[in-house]
């Protein structure tokens, strides 16, 4: 019988999220990986509504997961674009080198 | 006209110190003396009106501190011990200005001089006239600073600097136990008032205190402290070793200041104290136990001085001591009676010996003068007539109160009487060998200064001349004619300024002792003084004599080492204490560290870790961003338990201050 344990869905996301946490804290080379890293978060915060979605029997969620998942996408392209635009500006994209924020 | 004779010396100090310079040295000395001879002129109105028409005087001029209980007002207390006093201060005050008119002449400071004398007594007078312990206390001070002027008026003389903080320093020991005493009387009757303490003594006489495990009668801690007071001031045992060398000032203050005046406040605050005394027996016995402790030991002292002035001055002592052993007897008219005789009689002695060193050039070694009496026949029978009467001659003034204060304490018939008695017999024959010794050496012996000295002596001038003759007067009247007045049986003079137990009867007593012990005083002088004169027409070659008796002469000349004492035990011990622990720990240790120092580092310190948190650092801004989003869910949904706030508090302060005392004192 296919039993629905919320414990093991929630925990898969719950550690995709923090992989793509620890991803932002301890990338320190490429502003890409970031980029990726905040894709995973987003896409782990997805799987968490659709899981719930499918455990409540709820059609909200996966509308709201489909909404995410646009919004990712323009956020991806916007972060791509500044990322280009720095590029040209400063010749690197080391996370190291981005220190402008000191005050 | 109560208030015009006590503020009139303060004009005097205020014009002469600020306006001197303008009033030229003629016209300060004129001004000065003008004021002086009123203020003594109105006090002497003032001792008629108030000791003899028995009309006393007590008013409040306006409040000094006036903070819930504590009632210090600026006032006036003119009873008959007042007013006695005032005389005798401004007499022997007007005698040295005008004495140091001629003595100070040639000094470019003169005005100032006048003025700190006139400021002194003004002090002297804010004193005595005290209606309250706080005006008393103000007083005390001011002649205690007066005497640090004074004594430093020659400020470029290291000696006089040494002596003046000496002076002051150990002043401070004696102030220390007066401003306990006062504040202990403060908390037992919450007022400072004199008039309200002295009229319930007597209702606090079982009261105890507990220190330190000793069951401590009250009035008898305060009687104890007060007397302390007076030891610093009065240069009894212990405290005394500052009055000797005061000598180092000028002479007319050695006369005025470390004579006759300020050195008797002790003795003054003991005698109006008296309420107070009456009740606690134990510090009585006390203090007449080291009043005639130290009339012996200072007299034995000045046998051996060298210093002209020192030699009076050890005289002072041993006769201060008197007074007091009679004031712990209880006898304290009698006392008052020899305090005011022995201002004018020391007055003499000391002015004399001024006009000595003047006419010498300021020699003072006794080893280098002899042979005066041919050249100075005047200041010669000014230090006789003083020295007889120092030594109680009898029917000179000293006879009349040192012989009563001798029988007094004899007519007591108990033991601390008995001793006070043998004490003053014996410092009574030291008194007239060192006399004798001093006129020996001065001016009988052969001349053994310097010949430019005995080339340009003279005798004193017409000024010291008027003063010592005026002074020379009293020392051998003023006994006779103030004796009824201060000692006679039954009179009411006192009109209860001096509180007299009803048991005590002395006075009475002292006229029915055996005709043998009346007699011992007078023949322990005389005899004192014909062994002075033995040695010295005798035995003058024999210097073998001496060194019979070295280690005794050592002793004495080395001040049975008192100083050396004082320096060596106390004295650096306190500087070690001072300097090791309550400046390094105490000052700029603990209180610096918890106060001000450490107040700056923990602010500069933990500011300082703060901004290296903006690191501009993108992925720390976002781990911290995390990190204290996970703290705050976690303490909101109670992840981490931290029940007691305070333990909280206590957790961040323990960090905080770790942090903050993490650095070195430079």
């Amino acid at each position: 019988m296919f039993f629905l344990d919320l414990f093991k869905f929630l925990f898969f996301s719950f550690s995709l999220f923090f992989i793509s946490l620890s991803g932002i804290f301890l990338n320190r080379r490429n502003l890409i990986i970031l980029l990726m890293s905040i894709e995973l978060m987003l896409l782990s915060i997805n799987l968490n509504f659709i899981f719930f979605s499918v455990f409540l029997d709820d059609i909200l969620g996966q509308i709201f997961a489909l909404i995410i998942l646009t919004i990712a996408a323009a956020e991806s392209a916007i972060g791509l674009a500044i990322l280009v635009v720095y590029y040209r500006l400063k010749g690197t994209i080391a996370i190291e080198q981005i220190n402008l924020m000191k005050g | 006209m109560f208030l015009v004779f006590i503020l009139l010396p303060f004009v005097n100090f205020v014009c002469l110190s600020f306006f001197g310079r303008f009033l030229s040295p003629k016209g300060s000395i004129i001004f000065c003396l003008t004021n002086i001879f009123f203020s003594l002129v109105i006090s002497f109105v003032c001792l008629f009106e108030v000791a003899f028409c028995r009309a006393p005087c007590f008013f409040k001029l306006a409040n000094w501190v006036d903070c819930e209980l504590l009632d210090a007002s600026w006032g006036g207390c003119f009873d008959s011990l007042s007013t006695i006093m005032c005389s005798m201060v401004l007499t022997i005050s007007f005698f040295v200005h005008v004495y140091s008119i001629s003595y100070m002449s040639h000094d470019p400071h003169q005005s100032r001089f006048m003025s700190y004398l006139s400021l002194f007594t003004f002090f002297m007078l804010m004193l005595v006239v005290a209606d309250n312990f706080i005006q008393l206390f103000f007083g005390w001070e001011g002649v205690g600073l007066c005497s640090y002027l004074l004594i430093n008026f020659w400020f470029t003389r290291l000696q006089a600097n040494k002596a003046a903080i000496k002076a002051m320093i150990i002043n401070r020991v004696g102030d220390l136990g007066l401003a306990l005493a006062i504040c202990i009387l403060f908390n037992l009757f919450k007022t400072v008032d004199f008039s309200v303490i002295f009229s319930i003594s007597y209702l606090f006489s079982n009261f105890y205190l507990d220190f330190l495990g000793f069951n401590l009668l009250l009035l008898d801690v305060i009687c104890c402290l007060l007397f302390i007071g007076s030891i610093g001031k009065s240069a009894q045992l212990g405290l005394h070793t500052w009055l000797p060398d005061a000598m180092e000032g000028p002479t007319p203050v050695s006369a005025l200041i470390h004579a006759a005046t300020m050195v008797t406040a002790g003795v003054f605050i003991i005698i109006r104290c008296s309420p107070l005394f009456e009740i606690s027996y134990f510090t009585l016995n006390f203090i007449s136990f080291w009043g005639a402790l130290t009339a012996l030991i200072s007299a034995t002292i000045g046998l051996v001085q060298n210093d002209l002035k020192k030699v009076i001055a050890y005289s002072t002592c041993s006769q201060l001591g008197y007074m007091i052993f009679a004031c712990g007897l209880s006898n304290y008219n009698v006392s008052l009676f020899h305090l005011v005789n022995h201002a004018y009689f020391k007055a003499l002695l000391f002015l004399s010996a001024g006009s000595i060193i003047h006419a010498l050039n300021d020699e003072q070694d006794m080893r280098k003068m002899g042979g005066l009496l041919q050249v100075l026949p005047f200041t010669y029978m000014m230090i006789f007539i003083g020295s007889l009467s120092l030594m109680g001659f009898p029917f000179l003034t000293g006879f009349y109160s040192k012989d009563l204060i001798l029988e007094t304490a004899f007519a007591k018939y108990c033991l601390i009487g008995h001793f006070s008695f043998w004490l003053g017999l014996l410092s009574a024959t030291f008194t007239a060998f060192y006399s004798f010794r001093l006129i020996f050496l001065t001016f009988l012996n052969n001349p053994n200064g310097f010949k430019v000295h005995f080339v340009h002596v003279h005798d004193a001038p017409l000024l010291m001349t008027f003063v010592l003759s005026c002074l020379c007067c009293f020392s051998i009247f003023l006994g006779f004619v103030l004796k009824d007045f201060f000692v006679g049986v039954g009179n009411s003079a006192w009109n209860n300024s001096i509180f007299f137990d009803s048991q005590s009867l002395s006075l009475i007593d002292a006229e029915f002792i055996p005709l043998l012990v009346k007699l011992l005083p007078f023949c322990c002088s005389l005899l004192g003084s014909l062994i002075c004169m033995f040695l010295f027409l005798f035995f003058k070659k024999r210097v073998n004599l001496l060194f019979t008796f070295l280690f005794f002469y050592i002793f004495l000349s080395k001040k049975w080492f008192f100083d050396k004492l004082q320096n060596d035990f106390i004295g650096s011990f306190f500087l070690k204490f001072g300097y090791g622990i309550s400046f390094k720990r105490i000052d700029k240790g603990f209180l610096e560290i918890l106060g001000p120092k450490g107040i700056i580092f923990l602010f500069s310190n933990s500011s300082k870790q703060v901004s290296m948190l903006h690191s501009g650092i993108l992925n720390q801004y976002t781990f911290l961003i995390f990190f204290s989003i996970f703290c705050f869910i976690a303490t909101t949904f109670k992840l981490i338990f931290i029940t007691d706030t305070y333990l909280m508090l206590l957790y961040i302060l323990t960090i905080v201050i770790s942090n903050g005392f993490n650095f070195r004192l430079k």
